[in-house]
């Protein structure tokens, strides 16, 4: 039963800056997690909406400065189709093709996804794993926040209320490695029960892996690091051992929850295996 | 606020709130409630349409965000489309098809793609999108293609049928 | 005769040389069935061009909009409802117990669930309703809904069936000696196991729109399967006669059981609302709504005694079976009854117990759902099997040979079994097309052989069913249900049976097997719309009856139109049936349900003929479990299934379809939590149905061991894969894995824990509570 909010339609951004300096304005992307409130059936419809989607400005995939910048509103199709994507962030591309399906596809985007916070946001643990930094802008300039920090609780950004994300930087790092791999509840069309990110570097004498991100949606509050594993991991190599050590490392770590997507202990056991599956296929025994 | 858009080729102007989903103002607002809800919340597929050729969940979007824009919804795949007769609750249901059938609406109707049909104006226009992408007709394709349309009685194996069979029969820009 | 239906995708198969199926005697086929071209759908065209009506497009100028206040609590004494003062309530009426004109019952079987909680009543589940509101638009009747509280006591709720002492139904079978069997058997196997709620999912949600009528009563437009339950419950709640209560089905988009009892409920509420306000009222039901009020599939607990001899003869089988019922009655007997006669699976054994009892809890009703009972009881009794084949090591195939039912086999309820048996011929033409037993060799050499490297396990698993055809008992004949046919005045031919169309094909059948009978094309005849003010009581759209029951009596009123214009014009009925029409006016058949011939059954030993016939389905599925995350993808399901008659083999490979993959979801993802007895999956993010990704390649095999006692020898096709997949899917993941899981659906949190004794899930099917729980009460 939609009963509509009044929204405004900016057509530049410093337009939107000013609407979002006005406090109360609940900003709308590709509508896929706000248009469900619409009908008032699950959660609150919004007050007032600012609708972002007519911005150019928050637009496009370049690289800039060795680091591929995501424009907010850049959709998960786009992501998919993207050249630049599949060269420098392949676990994003991963992440996107495993969202909805393409009708969500064409019209949920990536800065929509950090924005909602969710803990099962799919791309946020690759934006962890990738060291993303998330450019907020405002009518006073603009601010990166490292993506470690732009979650800070559950359904919480960095974001001030007069702030919009603007893009998101991921930094080009030369060989760096990116696995990605989500467990659902079926193949389509699914929020995720685990999802992990895992990036490194090899070290070209040593064969060590260096620079080893590995982050987790959908067990904890948060998109987390999990910082314990990945100091498991850190100068190590991908043999047997190593592997049982940080999957076990990695369950020791996680205090996810029961919910009515999965079980705590499911969601533990699983991280762990997940992992260990990762890093099996990665040393190729 | 006025917007403009054009349904299945007719250049239309709708007044509505902004926030007014676009699944509201064809049904609604524009009367062609062949594009049904199915559940509000992007997740079964039955209100997809084609926003400038691409699927979207009409569910999800707001009337505000396809101004000036192209929709194509199931009312616009019949060769004669515009001019269906109304609903058939009121009367008797009639024998046979009527020859304005598209080539994927005959290919549902050929193979047992629609049961129900709550489900089948959306599958038709995610059927429709892939079959515009010239794609091989494989049975992983088709299945990923329609992955965003839920369907409950076919268990999907004629509706996918019927997707490949008209794409072997009208290969798409690229076939 | 056995209809071939290729596969989907590139799978070929090889000939079968299975047992020849049971021949017809030839007088009574019906000439041309099924080897004619198939007729497309008759309603197709509309719905593939947008162009059909479904209840919520329906436009009746000047409606209001409903909705309905819903209890908070599972178990509660209504105090008193309490109206914002602030709020202006003139521009919205407001509808409570008090108000209602008839009976303040739902009427069906028992007279136990209230239209409305009145004040001083109780509210015995979550999500209950409790007061109506309309309102001319959206916004308004979004702001009172806000406005509206319940002033209630909470009482005490059971939500453990197994702790309820408020039984609703209760039966009892035997058949032989079970003690003297199960103290002669070489083993014994013993075995629990347990289902949760299934949602129905149709892709329409439940909606009804009410209009006043003219002479005081109302008209009522929506999504139904039995206009006459809807048409039955109106005239006991708003105390009307017959001709002023009227139903009128709308395109249906879908039902699967869903929506058989509970349009009652809505249509009561719209029509109460619509001759409150004396205007249209559209009561539209949203998915969130829907999945929270409405009926699912009953959980169920069944455990299993069962001796065996070494050579594979079972020889006793003891069954206890418990069903929760939910709050109300609804058709929970009806459903507990074929849950008990299928209990023991299609097995011949000399000596059975089947005890079985149906109990109330604080939550929401549990009703009619594809399968009624027997996919519960029989994922139960195949899953025991094949434990049994694992216990006496032999083949689950040879061990189904060697206890399947054959002619003159008796059923618990001392049901001789006399034609149409092909548990046999469903069994070998399912191992023959999947190549059973050698994927089976296949998987255990895998098995056997798998090392830590391997991380996807492949199995494949077998089950057999069988599905009553039809009412149980004598349903059937206390219904008295009619079918019309009509020569109309201008030489139209036209059916008019209640029977409605929700997707199945009631709609190209029904002119189908007249045309045949008539010998006229199909085009020559129509069908009448399902409006009560224009079609008889054939009866609801339920048990698989429609092709079998209604569908020869289709047959048989157009024999009798046929031989009553032919004798008036001395020529073939094709050639002369216009000019009859002209010449000696409109002709009309109402013909009534005859009883099948010698068949029997007594209501108070409850025993003799449970069903006029049997339809037999085999699946054999095959998985892939992931040894890291236990996610399971069925791969491809072989299903074959004995129909009796194939009438239409389109529609019915697309019902053996559907079918197959509610059960495969049953089987692997479909599950409901609860939370002090209100269901958590509440909307469809949350509530999680397969997706094309999901599903399997399902392959068709239809067999026709007819029913001799229908015209057709159709024996309804509906239910029978829904019983057949899940216990099928559960064998394959034991294949793949070595785990029996004894809980559905299988979910990968549960075969973890099964493999590694991780802590299990909660079992299914039962209620969690928030808050310490208080003593368990009585629930009613």
């Amino acid at each position: 039963m939609p009963v509509e909010p009044p929204v405004v339609s900016p057509a530049t951004l410093a337009e939107a800056y000013v609407l979002a300096g006005g406090g109360d304005h609940r900003p709308l992307a590709g509508g896929t997690d706000l248009l469900v409130q619409i009908t008032g059936e699950i959660g609150e419809p919004p007050e007032r909406v600012l609708d972002l989607w007519r911005l150019a400005e928050l637009r496009g995939i370049a690289v800039v400065d060795s680091a591929l910048e995501l424009g907010a509103l850049t959709t998960y199709t786009e992501i998919r189709r993207s050249v630049l994507c599949a060269a420098h962030a392949p676990a994003l591309v991963e992440a996107a093709a495993t969202i909805g399906a393409a009708q969500i596809q064409n019209r949920g985007t990536i800065g929509g996804n950090a924005m909602n916070a969710s803990p099962a946001g799919d791309t946020l643990p690759v934006l962890l794993a990738l060291d993303a930094e998330l450019v907020a802008g405002g009518s006073s300039g603009e601010r990166v926040i490292p993506a470690t920090e732009f979650w800070p609780a559950y359904r919480r950004t960095a974001l001030r209320p007069d702030e919009l994300l603007v893009r998101i930087r991921i930094p080009i790092v030369g060989d760096r490695q990116q696995r990605f791999r989500k467990v659902g509840t079926r193949r389509a069309q699914a929020i995720s029960k685990v999802v992990l990110a895992l990036a490194w570097r090899v070290e070209p004498d040593s064969g060590l892996w260096r620079g080893v991100r590995l982050a987790l949606g959908s067990v904890a509050a948060t998109p987390v690091r999990a910082a314990g594993t990945e100091a498991i991991l850190e100068g190590s190599s991908p043999d047997a051992a190593t592997a049982e050590r940080a999957a076990a490392g990695l369950v020791a770590e996680l205090q996810p929850i029961d919910d009515v997507r999965s079980t705590a202990s499911y969601r533990r056991a699983v991280s762990g295996r997940v992992l260990h599956r990762l890093l099996r296929d990665a040393g190729g025994w | 606020m006025t917007y403009r858009l054009t349904v299945n080729g007719v250049a239309t102007e709708t007044a509505a709130p902004g926030m007014r989903r676009l699944l509201d103002v064809l049904r609604e607002d524009l009367g062609l409630t062949g594009t049904k809800e199915g559940c509000g919340e992007g997740e079964c597929g039955a209100c997809t349409v084609l926003v400038d050729g691409e699927v979207v969940d009409s569910c999800l979007v707001p009337v505000c965000q396809v101004d000036g824009r192209s929709i194509e919804t199931v009312e616009g795949l019949a060769a004669g489309a515009g001019s269906a007769e109304p609903g058939l609750a009121a009367g008797t249901t009639p024998a046979q098809p009527g020859p304005d059938l598209g080539p994927l609406q005959r290919a549902f109707l050929e193979t047992g793609g629609a049961q129900c049909g709550i489900c089948t104006p959306g599958m038709l226009m995610a059927g429709q999108a892939f079959l515009a992408t010239g794609q091989a007709p494989t049975d992983a394709a088709i299945r990923e293609a329609i992955a965003g349309n839920l369907c409950r009685c076919t268990g999907y194996t004629k509706i996918i049928e019927a997707i490949a069979l008209a794409a072997a029969a009208e290969p798409g820009p690229g076939g | 005769m056995t209809i071939e239906t290729p596969p989907g995708r590139g799978r070929s198969r090889p000939k079968t040389s299975a047992p020849a199926p049971v021949v017809v005697p030839p007088g009574t086929q019906t000439p041309g069935l099924a080897r004619r071209t198939a007729p497309l759908r008759r309603e197709g065209p509309a719905k593939l061009t947008g162009t059909a009506l479904y209840a919520d497009d329906l436009v009746f100028p000047g409606a209001w909009y409903g909705a309905t206040i819903r209890s908070s609590e599972p178990h509660a004494r209504l105090l008193g409802i309490e109206l914002d003062p602030g709020f202006d309530w003139t521009r919205v009426t407001v509808v409570t117990a008090a108000d209602i004109p008839g009976d303040n019952v739902v009427s069906l079987i028992r007279d136990d669930q209230p239209i409305l909680v009145p004040v001083g009543g109780e509210i015995r589940h979550q999500a209950e309703p409790v007061v109506l509101l309309a309102a001319a638009d959206r916004e308004t009747l979004r702001e009172a809904r806000k406005r509206v509280s319940l002033r209630t006591e909470a009482l005490p709720a059971v939500f453990d069936p197994l702790a309820s002492s408020v039984v609703i139904a209760e039966f009892d079978l035997a058949k032989g000696d079970v003690a003297a069997g199960l103290a002669a058997a070489d083993l014994i196997v013993d075995g629990t196991y347990r289902v949760g709620h299934q949602e129905q999912l149709y892709i329409e949600n439940n909606a009804m729109i009410a209009v006043p009528r003219p002479d005081g009563g109302v008209a009522v437009h929506g999504s139904l399967q039995c206009p006459y339950y809807v048409h039955r419950a109106l005239r006991r709640g708003l105390a009307l006669d017959a001709e002023q209560a009227q139903v009128v089905q709308a395109e249906t988009g879908g039902g699967f059981g869903g929506k058989e009892e509970y349009p009652s409920m809505v249509g009561l509420h719209a029509a109460l609302l619509a001759l409150r306000t004396g205007k249209p009222v559209r009561m539209i039901y949203d998915r969130h709504e829907d999945l929270t009020a409405t009926t699912k599939r009953h959980p169920a607990i069944v455990t299993h005694r069962t001796g065996v001899m070494r050579d594979g003869r079972i020889v006793a089988q003891h069954i206890e079976l418990l069903m929760d019922g939910g709050a109300y009655t609804t058709l929970t007997p009806v459903v507990l009854s074929r849950a008990t006669i299928h209990a023991g699976g299609p097995y011949d054994v000399p000596n059975v117990r089947i005890r079985s009892r149906a109990v109330a809890t604080n939550t929401p009703p549990n009703g009619a759902f594809r399968g009624f009972g027997a996919p519960q009881s029989e994922f139960a009794a195949e899953t025991q099997l094949n434990r049994v084949a694992d216990a006496v090591g032999l083949s689950p195939l040879e061990l189904r040979r060697r206890n399947v039912y054959r002619v003159g086999g008796i059923t618990p309820t001392m049901q001789v079994l006399r034609g149409g048996v092909a548990g046999e011929e469903v069994l070998e033409r399912a191992a023959e097309a999947s190549e059973f037993e050698r994927t089976r060799s296949r998987t255990a050499e895998a098995r056997a052989n798998r090392t830590d490297r391997d991380r996807t396990a492949h199995g494949v698993g077998l089950a057999l069913a069988w599905h009553g055809a039809g009412f149980t008992g004598s349903g059937e004949a206390r219904m008295g249900s009619v079918v019309s046919l009509e020569l109309t005045a201008e030489g139209v031919v036209r059916i008019l049976t209640a029977s409605t169309e929700m997707g199945q094909g009631t709609k190209t059948i029904f002119p189908q097997l007249a045309a045949a009978e008539l010998g006229v094309d199909i085009d020559e005849v129509e069908i009448a719309p399902q409006d009560t003010a224009i079609v008889p009581d054939s009866g609801p759209t339920v048990a698989s009856r429609t092709a079998m029951v209604v569908g020869g009596m289709v047959i048989q009123a157009s024999r009798r139109l046929r031989a009553e214009v032919e004798a008036r014009t001395g020529r073939p009925f094709a050639d002369s049936y216009r000019d009859d029409a002209r010449n000696h006016g409109a002709s009309r058949i109402d013909h009534a349900f005859e009883p099948y011939p010698g068949v029997g059954f007594d209501d108070a030993t409850y025993t003799g003929d449970a069903y006029p016939a049997f339809g037999w389905a085999a699946a054999v599925a095959e998985v892939e479990v992931d040894l890291d995350t236990y996610e399971v993808t069925v791969l491809s399901v072989v299903a074959v299934d004995d129909v009796g008659r194939v009438i239409h083999p389109v529609l019915c490979e697309g019902q053996v379809e559907g079918g197959t993959l509610q059960a495969v979801g049953y089987a692997t993802i479909e599950e409901i939590k609860l939370l002090d007895g209100r269901y958590l999956n509440d909307r469809l993010q949350t509530y999680l149905i397969p997706t094309a990704l999901d599903a399997p390649r399902i392959e068709t095999i239809l067999v026709e061991a007819a029913f001799r006692d229908a015209p057709h020898g159709a024996k309804g096709v509906g239910e029978l894969p829904m019983d057949v997949g899940a216990p099928a899917v559960v064998a394959a993941i034991h294949d793949a894995t070595g785990a029996w899981i004894t809980d559905l659906p299988a979910t990968p949190e549960r075969i973890m824990a099964a493999l590694s004794g991780i802590d299990p899930p909660e079992p299914p099917g039962i209620s969690a509570v928030s808050a310490p729980p208080s003593d368990p009460g009585p629930v009613r």
